[in-house]
């Protein structure tokens, strides 16, 4: 019992430290926010008329669920960067010495990117509502979309930490951070109805996990099924066991 | 002896680098145990081994009563660790580091405060405490980093170049630190490239070199090992220092050497002030005026360079 109080203590003086990094740095929040909120503007305004014309309704209502999941995951790619400079640096050498969590480290970076992705998804949701976003589906399921949007992201940092520990070199993390997330955030329904793509492309963008969180996410905050619920959680699930896994085993086994 | 470490054996390789070969030593209980040894020569694995930070390819050691390997968890939380790079965060301030290193060693939030207020004051670094580390110097960074390994007292404190990119006085005053956490009883094993370090804080020290240990013993024992005493001669007129060599060596039968950069002729005296004396008979007689003549023991440097040479040469 003890252990486990003392390990959960570990991971929270770990995410405590991180987030005192995002207070002291602010650059690194507040550019995961102007993004999104710029992506929110420009699209809705430049993209908006022309893709309203298609027949998808309120285009706003569509977009901003689809951009906070691009911000959510956008938001957890910084956990390579993170991590790789923390393991190039002498700090993590001292982590190790002491008698903590061998998880708490990057439990702690992947806690603390959560909560600053709860903050940024808060503040879109807000912007949102000055141009014109509404729930549609009542205040309980916006609390289910936002639930459902923060935890994807949770899932998604994982990989990002593993991508971290695996390249240890924060130059080369950078790039390699980045580049697996294009394909999942455009190819998706994050921008656009998936049926305006070539068809070869539907196969992929219709299946992959960022256009089933986008539809789940949609179904809870403009209504409609839920379809794409089960899927989501189990691409969750699937995604969290398996790169959690992968990270605490590269963390142990990096020397 | 009563050892708090015992290493027996242990080897390490990097690719096809030996880092360790061999490596065996004990240190007493409560005493300070010196690694001294030059760039490469394994100090900085070896404290990594101790600190449960890399295992060794063989070999076994006992920390603290606990094995490295097997025990690993449970040393962790009897020893402090400052390694040979700072290891503190640079974008929170002194006390949030010390704070956050005292809370991961799981004392409650007020005794981490007070323990941080405490380091704070014992490395001088009260006024910096509150900014950031990145506006620190390199001095008040590694003192705040040698402060964050004792944020919990610990029974054995390993240091790998605690005083490096120190100046004399922060340097003076980590040695009176060192020395009074012994008198209260901590174990310390200290890294050092300054042989005036190991020479006045380690009871006990290790030399090292290509990961090998040269050998071992009390800087006295070093120093006697390497010869003992030697006579020093500086001579009035360096010109003659030929013709004084060849005169000593005739006599004393001994490895006289002439140091130009120092203007110094120094040979082993093995009688002491028998042949010192003797020394300054047969110059008086060859009518040679000194400037200076003396008896002395090899410093550590010396001791040193010749068994690390020896083991060049020995290759
Ligand atoms: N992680 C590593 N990968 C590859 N080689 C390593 C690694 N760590 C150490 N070495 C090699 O092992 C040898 C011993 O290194 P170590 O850092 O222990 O020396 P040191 O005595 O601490 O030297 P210094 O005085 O320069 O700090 C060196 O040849 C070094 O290049
Ligand atoms: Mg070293």
């Amino acid at each position: 019992m003890t252990d486990f109080t003392n390990g959960l203590s570990d991971i929270l003086v770990i995410t405590q430290r991180n987030l005192i990094r995002y207070r002291r740095l602010p650059q690194l929040v507040i550019f995961s926010t102007v993004q999104p909120i710029m992506f929110l503007l420009l699209f809705n305004y430049v993209f908006g008329g022309a893709i309203q014309q298609t027949g998808t309704g309120n285009y706003i209502n569509f977009l901003l669920p689809g951009l906070i999941i691009q911000s959510v995951l956008f938001g957890g790619i910084q956990a390579s960067v993170g991590i790789s400079t923390d393991m190039s640096s002498g700090i993590v050498d001292r982590l190790r010495s002491l008698p903590i969590s061998r998880v708490a480290f990057i439990s702690g970076r992947v806690l603390a990117d959560t909560i600053r992705n709860l903050f940024v998804v808060l503040i879109m949701i807000g912007v949102g509502f000055l141009i014109g976003f509404r729930f549609e589906a009542g205040i309980v399921n916006a609390f289910i979309a936002v639930v459902l949007a923060v935890s994807f992201g949770f899932a998604f940092s994982w990989i990002s930490v593993a991508i971290g520990l695996f390249v240890k070199n924060p130059e080369a993390a950078q790039p390699a951070g980045f580049i697996w997330i294009f394909p999942l955030v455009f190819a998706s329904s994050v921008f656009v109805p998936v049926q305006t793509m070539p068809e070869w492309l539907q196969v992929f963008a219709r299946n992959q996990p960022v256009t089933k969180i986008t539809q789940a996410v949609r179904s809870f905050t403009a209504g409609g099924s839920h379809d794409a619920l089960i899927p989501v959680l189990i691409w969750m699930s699937v995604i969290t066991v398996l790169f959690m896994g992968l990270s605490v085993w590269l963390y142990r086994r990096s020397q | 002896m009563d050892s708090i470490i015992s290493v027996q054996k242990i080897y390490k390789t990097f690719g096809k680098t030996q880092a360790l070969s061999e490596v065996s030593f004990e240190a007493e209980r409560g005493k300070v145990l010196g690694l001294l040894g030059p760039n490469g020569a394994g100090k900085t694995t070896l404290i990594r081994i101790l600190t449960t930070l890399l295992s060794p390819d063989k070999g076994k050691a006992i920390v603290a009563g606990y094995d490295v390997a097997k025990e690993a968890q449970k040393l962790r939380s009897v020893i402090g660790l400052a390694g040979q790079y700072a290891a503190v965060d640079e974008t929170l301030t002194g006390r949030e580091n010390l704070e956050m290193f005292a809370r991961l060693y799981h004392l409650g939030r007020k005794e981490s405060r007070n323990r941080a207020s405490a380091i704070l004051k014992e490395m001088s670094l009260e006024e910096a405490g509150n900014r950031p580390v990145k506006t620190y110097s390199g001095g008040m960074r590694r003192r705040l980093d040698v402060g964050a390994s004792l944020i919990f007292e610990p029974q054995v404190l390993f240091l790998d170049e605690p005083t490096t990119g120190l100046d004399p006085r922060a340097r003076n005053d980590l040695w009176r630190f060192i020395h009074s956490l012994v008198e209260k009883g901590t174990s310390v094993v200290l890294t050092t490239q300054y042989l005036e370090e190991a020479d006045a804080l380690a009871d006990r020290i290790v030399l090292l070199d290509k990961g090998k240990v040269i050998t071992q013993g009390t800087s006295r024992e070093l120093k006697r090992e390497l010869g003992g005493n030697m006579v020093e001669i500086e001579p009035k007129d360096w010109q003659e220092s030929k013709k004084i060599a060849d005169l000593l060596k005739n006599k004393f039968n001994q490895d006289v050497r002439i140091k130009d950069s120092h203007q110094l002729i120094t040979f082993p005296a093995p009688n002491g002030p028998a042949d010192l004396r003797d020394a300054l008979n047969i110059l008086e007689e060859s009518d040679i005026e000194l400037l200076h003549i003396s008896l002395t023991q090899p410093t550590l440097d010396e001791v040193f360079l010749s068994f690390t040479e020896k083991e060049t040469k020995n290759d």
